[in-house]
This record gives structure tokens, C-alpha cells and sequence, in this order.
């Protein structure tokens, strides 16, 4: 009977064999492939098991997070959600990420390795950084008044440091709490339901990820364009151009709705804004240097991230010279995000060079140590800093003399152009009012901010909307925030 | 070899001196082995509280004096009533309830409504309680050998038991009575390991020798159907009342025991193929035609059937997902997520758990644990000389080594999965009593081992065989 006890005992042995080799395949060999596995909950649970790192406004948390004792453990919370909205976006259990929530997710979640004093560190410990933190270069008191500045109307404004390209704000309305999103219960699948569905699309950035025409705020371009090609030497010379313009090759006549656009000098034509000078100029320099000019300016670039993705903006670049007539005057295909239009006024502002736009100054650990850094860097030349010079000129005479006159401050130097831009099917739409422009204060060196604004659906009659009157003011006080917080 | 069998469990086996003489009780070793058992077991317990909230839980002192306190008396009275036994058993089985203990507390912490390390801790102490009647009371396991039929007929009482209550989960393999579930079948293991013994040991010649010969020049003999025919019975009727319960983890079991207890007491392999032969034919035949054995097969088989179906994952992937996320060494003690795996968690797929938790450096610990517990046991049977208590002590170690693969190769996806506890750490009542039982069982059987060899203490019965002396 002994030697069959041992054989039975050999069959344990060998079961137990079977059961450790099993163990080993699954722990060990092939606990990637169940790691990976979409249906394991455990990545999203070690997620949502620490506290985000948070994003930063001036040294002050927009964000918080909540312990909800749940298995997806905290929540994020929103200090003034809606009005930071387009910046934070949203971290949702449910619905992802977006914005710098999105763009900066490794560094905020814990699991950027950079956060970690030796790399590899964290995969020998089974240790987890606590989420690091995300330092943007929006000033409040700007993105208050941007927001303020909207009020309930549509619209979006974006506003920029010329000198370095750094954000200052970066405001859409209408807006929403993306607290509102944050967790994963009923009222959280509700909340997203009804922000898809309202008309008025509270969840677009209109700031980066809409375009618009931009109208007359394009003649910035139009203008560096003819005095980069020499087609104007002399801003106040006659420009030898007919009102009404009829566009090349067509029946059509352009017209404007002011006086004195026939002949007039380039300046007179900024600052009142003739739609005829404009597109004869377009015309007379031509599609290359046109697109090109418009390309240094940042169209038709779709790479541009600030960090997280700018829509990109066009300007067409096969078009018939009718085409290009109505294109130099911001209409036809050209479109463009508020924060393109910011860089275009805050190009003319830097004596021509456009400073990569970023809104992320540098993100830290949690305890303070710097990651890493945005510096400001030159993305292109748009134009000669003589023309940046000629076109400050006629940038602030639209301020002290013509259509812009609502942007003006005291104690500072304010440049801009407005934009009143046709759109829908036979331009029947509430045209969308725009301003951009500088400001310089009296005692700086250069100019500290540039701002664009569009405002949707002024609540005006369709007559009186304009840049000018609707869009001009938000401007200013932006432009007054930032140059009294620099102060 | 043979002639060496009843001595090298009696004495160190480096000990040059005759074992008669130097006989060593190893109580001090228990002693020593068991307090380690408490101490890791308390030392579990407040790693889960410091892990899950950062402070030594406030029961960590009741739960390490309770487990203390049991572990004291259950040593105490094998003390006194079995020096002679093997000392690794009772601190093996300490360590085992007492970290499947910490394993359920800490899955109790996740599910705030349904606590089930209380009535867990109230099952061990009743176990122990057991264990201790049992060694107290019992001081010849063979006066076992008397009870033989009554013992079987208890245990298929037991079994049909739960055919006159409501299934649970597909099984129905409990008994409820307000409030109070327990599973007869666990207790039905060790009443047929006693059968089968008792029935093998008076009737083995008979088994092994006499009968018609089939196969001339092998040596398969079919013994006459009188001699076969009441143990094939009783094994038929069990593994039937099984199946009709859908208790399949059982019925494997029991078919294993029944193989490698008839394979010991004849020692014919051609018994083997045809319990081999007779499994294939059955399993195929259950899993065809019964749609819950059919459903875990195609689980087994294709374990992310249900995920690729959009239906999410289910247990037993769950469960792969525990222990791939446990890797090498583990998340650690109360950082897995094996809460994931849903209500069997804490019973049968309670490994999940220490997979995840403990890593595969746990689970191999774990194993080796069931592994030295088996190797007692038949150790235990090497060195008795009773065929009874031979037969007994290699059943005993049988039912656990087959309980630990059968639920372990589940939960791991190596076999097709069986409801089945994990012997000692899966919370269920009638299970822990039964494996205390099965440890007293065994720590009475290695007494009487090594008792046989202190001259005159247990006087030679009439069943003892020559073997153990070698022939």
C-alpha cells in the first residue's frame, strides 16, 4: 500500500505544480494582456483614486477635488466654473476630458513620469505622484471682464501678451459649470444630455474652436500684405481706387456705408473701414503674397496648440480674383477663431512677429517643483517691423478718429479695427460684431495686451450692430484690466 | 524504504539515535509555529486598517486575542490528549483561517452592508470547538471503523438534504433555517472518506485479488460484483444527488477521492483508466445535457466571451483580472480591487483576493501551506500500519489537496470553474467546521503514527497490516 500512497501523493504534488505553473502564467506572463483589457475597471479606479493636481490662476486653485467615498473615489470640483470653462474644460468619470483638463491629463492624474524624482521609480514602489499642478498665464481680473463683458450675449474673446504670446484670457459664452460633470451618477448623464442638446451650444469654446468671418478686422492683413508688397508706400496717399468697386470679372459692385471711400488714402480707408479700397488692394497684390502674408499670420495652420487644439483658420488659397476681392475684407471663405484674430492685432502690437500663443506657464509638482516650462518663442514673422509700425499708426487712429472710438482708455495708447462680418445664405444672418486691438499704457514701453472679441447676437437691431458699438467696449475693459493689473 | 516508513516521520531524520527511545512530542514546535500564525494574522489585519484608512483598525486587539484564544485551546488540548502528533497541522490551519479571516474583513470594509467576518469568526470557533471534542473524545481512530455504515448513511442523508430546499445561485446545495444556511455536503466529505476507508480496509484482498480476470496478460480484474458493488453504489448514488444539485466542484471531488482511495487500497492502475474512462463519460454527458455545467465550459473556454457581447466581463474573468493586477508581489493588503468580482468574492473566489492582494508570491505561500498540510496527512498514512487508518489519513489529505485544486484551478481559468470553498480562507460555515474536522481527524491519526512506535502505548490491532514493518 506504500508505493500507492506515494503515487497518490505524487498526483497531489502535481496538481499543486499545476496550480503554482497556472498562477505564474496569469500573474505573471500574461497579466498584460488582462491589464489591457477595456473591461477592467482598475486603471479608471487607480485614476479617480487620488485627488487631481489643480490648475492654477494667478497663484489661486480653479479647481478642487471632492472625496465621494465611492469606488471612482474623488470628483472634481470648479471654483467659478463657467467663467473658466473653455480653459479647464471639464474631467468627467463619465465623459473624459477636454481643454487643459485634457491637454495637461498626465501631469494633473499623478502619471506623468516627469513628476517623479527617478524615473522608473514608481513602477519598482507600485507608487503613485500625487496629481501635479498646472500654473496658466490667464489673468483674472482680464477673463472677468471678458466674461463680465459678454454678459448674456454670444460670443467669445480672446486676449494675449504681444510680447510673448502668453494668454490673458479666454472667455466663450454662453458657458457652463463643468462641475456639473464631473461624477458618474444619474444627474451626471443628465447634465450632459441637456448641455448637448440646448441650441445655444454652452459647451463650445468659441474662443479656439470656432470660426467666424472675421470681416473688417481681416483689413489688418489685407493692409500688411500691400505694405509688405509695396503696393502702398504712402499711407496717405490716394489709393486710386473706385466706390463702388465692381469685383473683377463679375457684374457685382461692392459698395460702403460710409462716405468718401472713392480714391482714398489708406488710412482714411482703415479708419472708416471702405470695404472698396480694401478689395481693390487685395486684388492688386495678388493671391500669393495674399496667402502668404495670411499664412504668417497663422491661417491655415492646423497644428496650433495652446496646449490643447486650436481650430484652424482659413484663408482660401485657390480663388478667382472676385473671390479674393471679397476674401481681403474678411468675407467669402475666410474664417477665423477669435484667438487667431487675437494674434493678428497682437503680431502689429510686436513690430510684426507672432509670439506662439500658450496658456500654460509651467506646471509644477505637487509640492511645488517645476516640471516644466513654456517659454515664449516666435512662430513667425507675419511682416516688416515698418509695416508694424505704419499699422499701429492706423490702428490707433481707428481709436482716436474712426469707427473704434468705444475702445479708448485714459492714461494709455489703444489701438484696434472693427469688424461688422455678413454671413448666412444671402448674408442674412445677425452679423457678427468683432473689435481687436492693442493698448499700450503711457508709461510702458510696448504694448501689453491684445485682444479680439466677437459678439454673436448682439441683442441690436440689425442695422446698428457693429464692431464698434458692441464688441469695442468688452475690448476695453479687458484691455483696462490687464494693463491696471500690470500696473 | 518501506522498512524505514513509520520511523522517519517518528524522529528527525539526521537523528542517529533509535526513534523508540528518542521519541519527540514537538509540542514546543507547535507552540512556537502557532503563535507565529496568530502574530501574521494580526499583523494582516492591521495592515489592511492602515491601508484603508491609515490607522491600526480598533478590533485588531479582540481579533488577534480571539484567534489567539482558539488557537491556545486547540493547542492545549492536543497537548494533552495527542502529544505524540505532527506539529505542523494545527498551525497551518490557524494561519489559513486566520488570514482568510483578514481576507473577508477586508472585503466586509468595501461592502458596509453585508458583514460576513462576525458569523466567519463564530463558524471558526465553532470549528475549533470541534477540533477539540474531536482529539479530546476520540482516543482510537479506530473505534471509526465501527461507524462505517451509519456514517453512510448519514452522509447521503446529508446529501439529499438540500434537495427539499430552494436553490441558491443555481445550486442547491444549501439548507436554510431562519437565517441559518449551512451546506450538508461539506460535512458528507468526511463521513464518505470514513465509508470508504472503513469499507476498503476490511474488504481490499478481496478487491484486488479475487474476481474474473479480463485482460489475460494485463492484470485488470474486475472483483465480483458482491464485493464492488455496495461501494460503487454509494459513490453513484452521491455523485448523482450531486448532480442533480448542480454541486459540481462536489462531485468532482468526491469522484477523485473515491478513484485514489480505491487506486491505494488495491493498487490496480487499470482502476484508474476506467474511473478515467467513466469521468470522460460522465462530464461529456453533464456537460451536454446540463445547461449550467454546459455555461461554465464555454466560460472556461472562452473566457471574454461575454465582453466581446457587450455584457461586460464576467466572474471568472474578474477574477483573471485580480490576479493578473496582482502580479509578482501585489498590490498589497487592502489595495486590490477584487471587490470588482461581485457576490462570490468572499467565498469561492476569496484566492481572487489574496491573488491580487498578495501577489504571486502569496499565493505560492498559500499553496505550499495546502501543500505541506496534504504531505502531512499522507505522510500521516506512510506511517500508520492499520490499512483503516492508512486508507484514512491519505483520504483525509486527498479531499484537501483535490478541494484546494479544484476551486484554485477555477478561479485561475486552469479548469473549468466548480463552486467549491477554498478549505480554511473562504468564508462558509460548514466548510470551516468541516476542515477543523478533518485537521482533528489527522492530528489523531499522526498521534497514533508515532504512538505505535512508543512500544505499548497503542496496542497492535487486528487490522494492522505487515507492510508498515516492510514485507
Amino acid at each position: 500500500m506504500t508505493k500507492y500512497i506515494r503515487r497518490a501523493a505524487a498526483l497531489c504534488a502535481l496538481l499543486l505544480l499545476a496550480l503554482l505553473v497556472n498562477a505564474t502564467r496569469v500573474q505573471v506572463f500574461q497579466s498584460r494582456v488582462y491589464d489591457d483589457n477595456p473591461a477592467n475597471r482598475r486603471p479608471e479606479i487607480a485614476r479617480w483614486g487620488r485627488p487631481r493636481g489643480d490648475i492654477m490662476v494667478e497663484g489661486r486653485p480653479v479647481t478642487g477635488s471632492k472625496d465621494t467615498g465611492e469606488q471612482l473615489r474623488y470628483e472634481r470640483t470648479y471654483r467659478d466654473g463657467p467663467l473658466y470653462a473653455p480653459v479647464t474644460g471639464f474631467a468627467s468619470q463619465v465623459y473624459g476630458t477636454t481643454f487643459l483638463e485634457h491637454a495637461r491629463d498626465s501631469v494633473l492624474d499623478g502619471s506623468d513620469p516627469l513628476l517623479s524624482f527617478l524615473p522608473l521609480w514608481n513602477d519598482i514602489a507600485r507608487d503613485q505622484n500625487a496629481g501635479g499642478e498646472v500654473v496658466t498665464t490667464l489673468q483674472e481680473a482680464a477673463q472677468r471682464a471678458a466674461y463680465l463683458g459678454l454678459g448674456a450675449r454670444r460670443g467669445a474673446v480672446a486676449a494675449l501678451e504681444p510680447a510673448t504670446g502668453r494668454v490673458l484670457a479666454l472667455v466663450s459664452r454662453p458657458s457652463y459649470d463643468p462641475g456639473v460633470l464631473s461624477g458618474n451618477g444619474r444627474e451626471v448623464a443628465e447634465a450632459w444630455a441637456r448641455l448637448n442638446g440646448d441650441a445655444s451650444r454652452p459647451m463650445l469654446n468659441r474662443a479656439v474652436r470656432q470660426t467666424y468671418p472675421p470681416g473688417s478686422t481681416f483689413k489688418v492683413v489685407t493692409a500688411a500684405a500691400a505694405l509688405d508688397a509695396g503696393v502702398i508706400t504712402d499711407v496717405d496717399a490716394p489709393t486710386r481706387s473706385p466706390a463702388p468697386y465692381t469685383l473683377p470679372g463679375t457684374t457685382t459692385s461692392l459698395s460702403n456705408e460710409v462716405e468718401g471711400c472713392e480714391n482714398a488714402s489708406l488710412r482714411y480707408a482703415f479708419e472708416w473701414s471702405c470695404n472698396t479700397v480694401f478689395a481693390k488692394l487685395g486684388v492688386d497684390v495678388g493671391l500669393g503674397a495674399m496667402t502668404d502674408t495670411a499664412r504668417a499670420f497663422g491661417f491655415n495652420d492646423p497644428g496650433l496648440r495652446i496646449p490643447f487644439s486650436v481650430a484652424p483658420s482659413s484663408f482660401d488659397t485657390e480663388m478667382d480674383r472676385a473671390q479674393l476681392a471679397l476674401s481681403s475684407i474678411g468675407q467669402y471663405d475666410t474664417r477665423a477663431t477669435p484667438l487667431q484674430m487675437a494674434l493678428v492685432t497682437a503680431a502689429v502690437a510686436n513690430g510684426g512677429s507672432v509670439r506662439s500663443p500658450y496658456l500654460v506657464e509651467r506646471t509644477t509638482t505637487a509640492s511645488g517643483r517645476t516640471v516644466a516650462t513654456s517659454g515664449a518663442h516666435t512662430l513667425r514673422q507675419a511682416m516688416t517691423p515698418a509695416t508694424a509700425r505704419h499699422l499701429r499708426d492706423l490702428m490707433r487712429g481707428v481709436v482716436e478718429y474712426g469707427t473704434g472710438a468705444n475702445a479708448a482708455l485714459r492714461h494709455a495708447t489703444v489701438g484696434g479695427k472693427t469688424g461688422t462680418a455678413q454671413h448666412g445664405i444671402g448674408n442674412s444672418g445677425t452679423p457678427f460684431a468683432w473689435f481687436i486691438g492693442w493698448a499700450q499704457s503711457d508709461d510702458a514701453l510696448e504694448p501689453g495686451v491684445a485682444v479680439a472679441v466677437v459678439v454673436e447676437d448682439a441683442e441690436a437691431e440689425r442695422g446698428e450692430i457693429s464692431g464698434g458699438g458692441d464688441a469695442a467696449p468688452i475690448a476695453r475693459e479687458v484691455m483696462r484690466a490687464v494693463l491696471r493689473n500690470t500696473d | 524504504m518501506t522498512t524505514k516508513a513509520g520511523t522517519t516521520l517518528a524522529a528527525d531524520p539526521s537523528d542517529p539515535s533509535p526513534p523508540a527511545v528518542r521519541l519527540l512530542r514537538r509540542r514546543g514546535v507547535e507552540f512556537t509555529l502557532t503563535v507565529v500564525a496568530v502574530l501574521l494574522s494580526v499583523y494582516g489585519y492591521c495592515a489592511v486598517g492602515l491601508a484603508k484608512n491609515g490607522t491600526v483598525p480598533p478590533g485588531a486587539t479582540d481579533y488577534g486575542a480571539g484567534l489567539g484564544v482558539l488557537a491556545l485551546l486547540a493547542h492545549l488540548v492536543v497537548r494533552l490528549r495527542a502529544p505524540y502528533a505532527d506539529p505542523l497541522p494545527l498551525p497551518i490551519a490557524v494561519l489559513l483561517n486566520g488570514l482568510g479571516l483578514v481576507l473577508i474583513n477586508r472585503l466586509d470594509l468595501e461592502t458596509p452592508a453585508d458583514q460576513a467576518a462576525p458569523a466567519q469568526l463564530n463558524w471558526s470557533t465553532l470549528g475549533v470547538a470541534l477540533f477539540i471534542t474531536v482529539v479530546a473524545l476520540l482516543r482510537d481512530h479506530r473505534v471509526l471503523q465501527r461507524y462505517a455504515y451509519v456514517s453512510v448513511v448519514a452522509a447521503l442523508a446529508l446529501l439529499a438534504l438540500p434537495i427539499l430546499f430552494p436553490p441558491v445561485n443555481g445550486a442547491r446545495i444549501w439548507v436554510r433555517i431562519s437565517g441559518f444556511s449551512i451546506q450538508p455536503g461539506e460535512f458528507a466529505k468526511v463521513l464518505l472518506a470514513l465509508f470508504f476507508a472503513s469499507y476498503l480496509a476490511a474488504n481490499r484482498n478481496a478487491l484486488a485479488y479475487a474476481g474474473r480476470q479480463i485482460w489475460r496478460f494485463k492484470r485488470l480484474q474486475l472483483p465480483t460484483g458482491r464485493v464492488l458493488g455496495p461501494i460503487v453504489t454509494i459513490w453513484l448514488l452521491s455523485v448523482g444527488v450531486l448532480v442533480l444539485e448542480r454541486d459540481l466542484g462536489t462531485s468532482l471531488l468526491f469522484f477523485g477521492l473515491f478513484v485514489i482511495m480505491l487506486y491505494v487500497a488495491t493498487g490496480r492502475t487499470g482502476w484508474i483508466a476506467v474511473g478515467l474512462l467513466l469521468a470522460c463519460v460522465g462530464a461529456v454527458a453533464v456537460g451536454w445535457l446540463e445547461p449550467h455545467v454546459h455555461s461554465r465550459v464555454e466560460d472556461w473556454l472562452h473566457p471574454f466571451a461575454s465582453i466581446e457581447a457587450g455584457q461586460g466581463p464576467n466572474q471568472l474573468v474578474q477574477s483573471l483580472f485580480a490576479f493578473a493586477a496582482g502580479g509578482p508581489l501585489g498590490t498589497g493588503l487592502g489595495l486590490g480591487h477584487s471587490i470588482l468580482i461581485g457576490f462570490a468574492v468572499k467565498s469561492d473566489f476569496i484566492l481572487a483576493t489574496a491573488g491580487e492582494e498578495l501577489g504571486l508570491a502569496g499565493l505560492a505561500a498559500i499553496f505550499l501551506l495546502y501543500a505541506l498540510l496534504v504531505e502531512r496527512g499522507y505522510r500521516t498514512g506512510l506511517a500508520l500500519r492499520d490499512p483503516f487508518g492508512r486508507l484514512l489519513a491519505t483520504g483525509l489529505a486527498s479531499i484537501v489537496a483535490l478541494q484546494v485544486f479544484v476551486i484554485a484551478g477555477g478561479v485561475t481559468g486552469l479548469i473549468p470553474l466548480t463552486g467549491m470553498a477554498m478549505p480554511f480562507l473562504a468564508q462558509g460555515g460548514s466548510s470551516v467546521v468541516t476542515n477543523w474536522i478533518i485537521v482533528a481527524l489527522l492530528i489523531r491519526l499522526s498521534d497514533s503514527a508515532r504512538r505505535q512506535d512508543d512500544r505499548g502505548t497503542l496496542p497492535q490491532g487486528p487490522y494492522d497490516s505487515a507492510e508498515g514493518r516492510g514485507a
